[in-house]
């Protein structure tokens, strides 16, 4: 693996993000939304920092996701991925260069979601640890539909259904116990009750595996559009 | 001069429509050589072939007398491409896309500013892409194939829309690359582009090479009728034939002043093209033929 061409992709990406709207609100969003509701709305009875954990985990579902997919298939559709390959550049380096942009990216945001919800060091550092496994399941999604896709139209069209039900679950899921009996078998759902439990500041078994679980078919999702389609 | 490129007996087929016959073509260090053919006559597949992108179903192909199939980093570093999708990032400017090739080619960036002025790009370099015209894209493009310091460029239908100004300042940067030494791989449908800048020719048709040589030798073996058209300054006609025995009757009608003009009958490399396959370059059958074909295979399937 070539360091020095990850690198190169990584701030190629930070520029382009810069000038891209759609895929740079993705990561602000959520932790200004965070900011605002945290500090505007205040009603009794309400669980602490109900806002943080319910928007951190919406982010988890939405912006590295959304952010992955849409960079991946953007460049599919537009070539620059093809002419890429042919430079030399490995889909590994592709791969990991990209991710660990948005990855670090979701990060920051993760940061300033964190921040709002003015925890202790310990919670803090237990948080960002939760939100970076969370983030790291969302993006293996986000590249396996990004490169089953050949436009931005055809990725859009699966990453809404996958990001709602993944964004939108964990709320359900405090209003209906239905829902959440499903909504469990889901890592974003399971960051969501991780984050609720912060005060613990431990992973319960089962809740490991199911994020664990939920990796291995991202990954073997990626795998299986990979083979399926390629990058170019 | 060593063979850069060589291609042998090459066939490919996308289920069962041949997109390539039997293909073999030799190449020599900085040589123009031009592929020509239709829309749907293999020119992209072939390219796709040599560089490595698709594998042949049978037949060999060399690069730097290496099979293309297992072309490595050290190959790959003396190939220059344009495909016919420029595949720029058009949110950054000229400046940073060229910036971020030279860390994927790790090359210095210092040649970046040299480059951008010798494609005629440097006043635009901070210009979003996506402000650019076809002809400034596709400059740029090149700019990029060539920041490798490639040995040997690979052009997709380089001047692909763009108007006879635009084109002919490609057709000199590309000159100037030869002189250079790169030898350069091309695909047209332009017949003159192919006449004014390449040394060989092939031309292609429904996956087959029907011809190949210089444009010169192609049109003179194509010459059956082989005369001289003269018009003299009253309007009226002759025909001679291109012999000996004609001079002096020429030098008679040049002394007195009496031509107005002398064509030769030789044909041109699209007459040539019409004379072996019934149809012009330009001519959509054979595309419109593939589409059909291949939807048909859809339909059954």
């Amino acid at each position: 693996m070539t360091m020095s061409n990850i690198w190169a992709i990584l701030k190629k990406q930070l520029k382009d993000t810069l000038k891209n709207k759609t895929i740079l609100i993705q990561f602000i969003m959520f932790p200004t939304l965070t900011l605002i509701m945290n500090n505007a709305i205040k009603i009794n009875g309400m669980p602490e920092n109900f806002f943080v954990t319910l928007f951190a985990t919406m982010y988890v579902g939405m912006a590295p996701l959304t952010a992955m997919t849409a960079i991946i298939a953007e460049e599919k559709e537009k070539n620059t991925l093809r002419v890429l390959l042919l430079s030399n550049v490995k889909p590994y380096e592709y791969f990991s260069g990209v991710g660990i942009y948005v990855w670090v990216s979701c990060l920051i945001g993760a940061a300033v979601i964190c921040a709002a919800g003015n925890y202790e060091r310990n919670e803090s550092i237990f948080f960002m640890l939760v939100m970076a496994i969370g983030i790291l399941a969302s993006l293996m999604i986000g590249a396996a539909i990004g490169t089953w896709s050949r436009t931005q139209m055809a990725a859009t069209s699966i990453t809404v259904p996958v990001m709602m039900i993944l964004s939108f679950l964990p709320m359900l899921s405090i209003f209906n116990t239905s829902i959440a009996k499903i909504a469990k078998f889901f890592y974003s759902e399971q960051i969501h009750l991780m984050l609720n439990q912060i005060n613990n500041l431990k992973i319960e078994f089962h809740s490991f595996c199911i994020v664990f679980l939920n990796m291995i078919v991202a990954a073997v999702l990626f795998h299986i559009a990979y083979r399926k389609c390629g990058l170019a | 001069m060593n063979d850069v490129i060589s291609a042998e007996n090459l066939c490919h087929s996308f289920a069962d429509h041949h997109v390539l016959n039997h293909i073999s073509f030799q190449i020599k260090e900085s040589e123009i050589f031009g592929l020509l053919g239709p829309s749907g006559a293999g020119k992209t597949t072939l390219i796709k072939i040599l560089t490595g992108q698709l594998l042949q179903n049978a037949g060999n192909a060399r690069l730097f007398g290496k099979d293309s199939r297992n072309l490595t980093a050290s190959e790959h570093s003396r190939i220059g491409i344009m495909m016919d999708h420029l595949g720029l990032y058009e949110r950054l400017s000229a400046y940073d896309n060229l910036r971020f090739y030279a860390d994927i080619y790790h090359t210095s960036h210092s040649s970046i500013p040299a480059l951008l002025k010798e494609f005629g790009l440097y006043e635009a370099r901070k210009i979003p892409v996506f402000q650019f015209s076809k002809g400034m894209k596709n400059r740029l493009s090149l700019a990029r194939a060539l920041l490798n310091h490639a040995g040997l460029l690979f052009l997709d239908e380089p001047t692909c829309g763009l108007d006879p100004v635009a084109a002919r300042e490609i057709h000199t940067i590309l000159k100037m690359q030869k002189e250079k030494g790169t030898t350069i791989f091309l695909t047209t449908h332009n017949m003159q582009e192919a006449e004014c800048l390449c040394d060989n020719i092939a031309l292609l048709s429904g996956g087959s090479m029907i011809e190949c040589g210089s444009p010169a030798d192609i049109c003179k073996r194509h010459n059956h009728l082989n005369r001289l058209e003269i018009t003299f300054t009253d309007g009226t006609e002759v025909s001679l034939e291109n012999k000996s025995q004609s001079a002096p009757l020429l030098i008679h009608y040049l002394e007195h002043n009496l031509i107005a003009s002398i064509h030769s009958t030789e044909p041109t490399l699209d007459d040539v093209f019409i004379e072996l396959t019934g149809k012009g370059l330009d001519d959509n059958e054979q595309y419109m033929g593939n589409i059909k074909k291949t939807v048909k295979r859809y339909v059954k399937k």
